[in-house]
This record gives C-alpha cells, structure tokens and sequence, in this order.
C-alpha cells in the first residue's frame, strides 16, 4: 500500500498558491527528502498531509483522509514540525507521562532509554534544556512511537553539526526498520544526502523532479572538465555549468559515464548542485551560485 | 509478507484503534493544570493571605464575641460566622477571576507558543482538548475553591480552639453560633450553581474568542460587550445587556433560583433551591448557548492558525 498518495493537491492562503496541483506517491519504507527553496509549498504539503489544514485535491496517507480522520491517523503518524514547539513550561517526566497516557503506541521505557543517552535529566523545564537537547528530547519521544509514518519539517534547524550529526544517526540506528516510512524536508541538504531513499524537488507548489536515489546516482553526472576540452563537453549539453576553483564543473543528465570520463573526473553531484541547476533551469534563469 | 504476518499486523493494527477518549480527556485535564500552575497558587496565596490577615485583626473579633449578650440567635450567628463568610466570599471572588482569565487564554497560548503543533501530532481530538479545557472552569476550579475553604475554615475552627479559652470566651458559643457541615454543602452547592453552571456561558465565550484572536483576547472578548451594550443605551437608553453579562458572570441575577434568603450561602436561614434553580430558563438558555460556542470554539482550534 502506498504510505502517501496525493493528487492534484491544492492549497492557497488569500492570494498566494501554496501548491498549484501537487502529485505525489510515497511507498511504505522509503526516506524520502522534500528539498526545495523558502516558500516553495513544503511545509503546506506536510501539514496537508498531516491534516492541519484543510485542502483541496485528493490526499491519502496510509489509506486515510488526513482532515477528517486526523485523532485516528496519529497513532500512526509522528511529526516533529519545528524544535520549538514542545511546550516551554512542561517538565520531561509530564510530558513522558501525558503522551504515555494518550498514545496507545508509545514505550516510556524505550524514550526513558533513549533519554539516558543524553545529558537532559526528567526533571527539568523544556524551557531549561539547550536548542539541541529539545530536539533530542522531541526525537527520543517519536523514537519511542511505533508509528508507520514519521514527518520531519526542518528538525535539526538552528542545531550544531554535532547535534545534526547525531539526529540523523540514530534516527537510521535506532528508528529506521525498513518498513517505517519517513519524509524529512531540510536546507542542510548535503547532511541527508547519504540518508534518503527518494528524492523530491518541490517549487512553487509543484514537484519539479521526484526519483529513487539509485534513478539520482545512475541519471545525473557532475564532470570537472579540463579548459581545452570544455567547448566538447559542452556539445554534449550538459543540464547546468558552473565554476569551481578556475575549473568549468558541468552537469549533464542521462549521459554515458565513459565518454564523460574522458573529459575529466566524473562523479555523482550533490543533492544541493542538482537542486541549483534543476531550480535554476525551471525558473528560467541560470544563476550564479556559490555552494 | 506472508499471510500469517499479514493477520498479526491487522490484530496490531485493530487494537489501538479503540482510543480511550476517557483516558485522553484525564490526561488533557492533567495538562492545563501543568500548563496553569497560577490559577491553584493563586487560590493558596489568597487563602494564606487571608489567614495571616485573620490571625492579625484577632483582637477585633474576640471584642466582638465577648460583647455578644447571649439573647439574639441572629447576632450570634453573624458575628461567630463572619469570619467563615469573609474567607468563602473571598474564595469565590478569587474563583471568578483565576475563571475569566483562564478562559481567556485556554485556546490562545497553545497558539501563541505554537505548541499546538506538538498537541496535535498526538491522538487527541479537538473536541476532547477543547471539552478539558471549558472543564477547567465548570468543575475543576470549583472543587478546588471549595477543598480551599474548607481547609480555611479548618485553620480558623482550630485557631479559635486555642484562642477563645485563652481568652476565657467558652469554646461552646462558637459551636452554638456555626453549623459547619451544613455551611459546606450549601458553599459546595453555590459555587457550582452560581460560579460555575449560572456564568458557563461567559466563560465559553472567553475559550471561542481566545480561540479566535491574534493577540489580546480579553480585549477582543469583551469588545462586543461593550459595542452591544453601548448600542442598547443608544437606541433603547437601557442597560440590560451589560447587567445580564455582569450578573452571569458574579454568579448573581438570579439568587432566588439559586438559594432563597441571603446572597452568601452561608446562612442558616438559607435554603437551597435545587428544584426551582434547574426549573428556570435562564440556566438552560445559558447553558444552550455555552454549548453553541463550545461548538465553535472546536471548529476554531481545527481551522484556525497559530499566532
């Protein structure tokens, strides 16, 4: 069954299309990252799907309309919207204690043991704790959900790369089982780029490209193309050109690896390279960007 | 996945689809008493405060007791109960403030931190976290004022056993002028039909606007108030709209549905009057529309953004 079915979802708040006609099909057990720029549609898209607000087009996940049935579909659905949102004045052990007494599927144990891992003791103030350890505290409470589906919209932001580091590490240690299904949307791209199943460019409401991190490696090619032999590669149209210490890095789509090979060294792009060079060829623009 | 398996994630998926909705509803009330920690301290400091001031202004009140004549059952009762009457007349005053303002920001600090994000990313409906939080006013607040003054009364009962025979005043003139058992069921009765049942509908109307407003929802809920009642003057040169908002909300307006005889309930020639009390219109016209804004007020927490 597919986790995430959405067709043709629409959303606009007064004036402003938040998402124009958006499709998408997630499949159980997949990572999927949603990568695109401020204000493309995709904390909207998540909320939709997390039945927050109300929307139009058909929306499914794990079979269930999310804006009549939200209450039923999170026991099955976790989300950590933003770090900031665990209540301020709650103490560790209430907040343990109120999701104990209202998720049928929660394990204190397993959050209790997560949370020993980490410096935060149960009877502090979230107002207490660091940036980071709200985000460790949030995380040992999903973590210790047995949900089909996890939501992650921007979890580690403001975090340091250390807290960043250890987020999604045990995130795919100690959570990930292959038949969970997780969608994270981040800037720090480069950071889940080893951690995700199934890549989504979202702008302006739309999907601009959507494809298995296998489809990712095999389609797209990044060259760094010797001068002399720039005005070749070039013949071959690659999707996007930019500079990279004095050198020409073309990035070419559906190319043959063994003649790319020949105009230099070959290798799969950064999700954050693609997502420049897609954004900037849909917007009509090639644009200069420093990565 | 095999068949088997297939079964065994039914069955999984089957049993926790019965959600307790007794379960979330005791654990949403557990939160807004984390949540509002002010609105029980505020209650001890005004009962502390109140003891302190009686043990302070003692003098007066022995005075008082030993120029009673011992004639007049009336005298005795006002001047042995009154300091009892002072501290659940002060109690209930306290009720109705820490009731006002807790409504008012029941629905809008959840939005105003944007932890409602966090509330509903867990199985608990709208309806049942709204449901808790008008529950806070209508039986929560009440039960708590009225375990307060007794302790009050209490505390005074058993200061007076050390002070009065100091004083060479006999222990049974105390005991002649109050009827403490009965004073607590009528006290019990009256916050729950004055100050709990009789302003339901203020405070609902608080939850929907604090449910509703950007930024100051007392200011917002009390702006129609205050438009209505300056157009009744207007068109009608009448004040009938504010005093029906004020007297719901003191708990007064209708004393005789409530008790006969005396405004505070303490009183021994106080009667309850149950019968005539859930016989009057006013209360289930109030209770009526109370129920019409909790309607919306749920409808708000499901559309409405956070701050």
């Amino acid at each position: 069954m597919a986790c995430i079915e959405a067709r043709g979802l629409r959303k606009r708040f007064g004036s402003t299309v938040a998402l124009d006609g958006l499709d998408l099909h997630v499949e159980e057990g997949r990572i999927l990252g949603l990568i695109g720029p401020n204000g493309a549609g995709k904390t909207t898209a998540l909320n939709a799907m997390l039945g927050l607000i109300p929307y139009q087009g058909e929306l499914k996940v794990l079979g269930r309309d999310p804006w009549t049935e939200r209450e039923r579909l999170m026991v099955d659905v976790s989300y950590i919207a933003d770090v900031a949102v665990l209540p301020r004045w709650i103490r560790v052990a209430e907040l343990l204690d109120y999701v104990a007494g209202v998720h049928p599927r929660f394990d204190r144990t397993k959050a209790k043991g997560f949370l020993e891992k980490t410096s935060i003791q149960t009877s502090s103030r979230v107002r207490e704790l660091s940036k980071g350890m709200v985000a460790q505290l949030h995380l040992a409470i999903v973590m210790a959900i047995d949900a089909r589906l996890l939501v992650l919209d921007e979890p580690t932001l403001g975090l340091d790369i250390l807290f960043r580091k250890q987020f999604y590490d045990s995130l795919l240690n100690d959570y990930f089982d292959r038949t969970r299904t997780i969608v994270v949307t981040t800037h720090q791209v480069e950071e889940v780029q080893h951690v995700l199943t199934d890549l989504v460019f979202i702008d302006r409401g739309r999907i601009v490209l959507s494809c298995s991190m296998e489809e990712f490696e095999q389609r797209y090619l990044e060259v760094m193309v010797r001068p002399e032999q720039l005005a070749a590669a070039r013949a071959l149209k690659p999707m996007y050109e930019r500079q990279a210490i004095g050198r020409s890095v073309l990035l070419f789509d559906h190319a043959d690896r063994q003649r790319l090979a020949a105009f230099g060294e070959v290798r799969t792009p950064s999700i954050a390279d693609l997502f420049v060079a897609v954004l900037g060829n849909h917007s009509g623009a090639t644009r200069e960007v420093a990565v | 996945m095999s068949a088997g398996s297939q079964v065994m994630a039914d069955v999984q998926d089957a049993a926790p689809a019965a959600l307790s909705s007794t379960g979330a509803f005791y654990w949403s009330v557990r939160r807004e008493l984390w949540e509002n920690r002010w609105i029980y301290i505020g209650q001890f400091v005004v009962a502390a405060v109140f003891v302190l001031g009686f043990v302070f202004n003692m003098n007066h009140w022995l005075m008082k007791m030993r120029g009673l004549s011992g004639t007049d059952p009336a005298q005795y009762w006002t001047t042995i109960a009154q300091p009892f009457d002072i501290a659940s007349g002060l109690m209930m005053g306290t009720l109705i403030l820490m009731s006002l303002f807790y409504s008012a920001d029941a629905l809008y600090g959840e939005r105003r931190d944007r932890s409602i994000f966090f509330w509903k990313s867990l199985p608990v409906s709208d309806s049942t976290t709204v449901l808790a939080k008008a529950s806070i006013p209508l039986i929560v607040l009440p039960l708590l004022t009225f375990a307060i003054t007794v302790a009050i009364q209490i505390v005074l009962v058993l200061l007076s056993c050390v002070v009065l025979p100091a004083n060479g005043i006999s222990l049974a003139m105390l005991w002649k002028g109050l009827y403490l058992f009965q004073m607590w069921g009528m006290i019990l009765y009256h916050l729950f039909m004055a100050h709990a049942l009789w302003p339901f509908p203020v405070f609902c109307w608080l939850l929907l606007v604090s449910g509703w407003a950007r930024r100051a929802p007392l200011l917002w809920a009390a702006l129609p108030v205050a438009v209505i009642g300056a157009l009744e003057r207007l068109v009608f040169g009448s004040a009938n709209f504010l005093r029906l908002v004020g007297t719901r909300l003191i708990g007064g307006g209708a004393p005789a549905d409530i008790t006969s005889g005396e405004m505070l309930p303490t009183g021994p020639m106080t009667h309850l009057t149950p019968l005539r009390y859930f016989a009057s219109p006013g209360l289930w016209i109030g209770l009526a529309v109370a129920a019409v804004f909790l309607v919306v007020a749920v409808r708000l927490r499901r559309y409405r953004d956070p701050v």
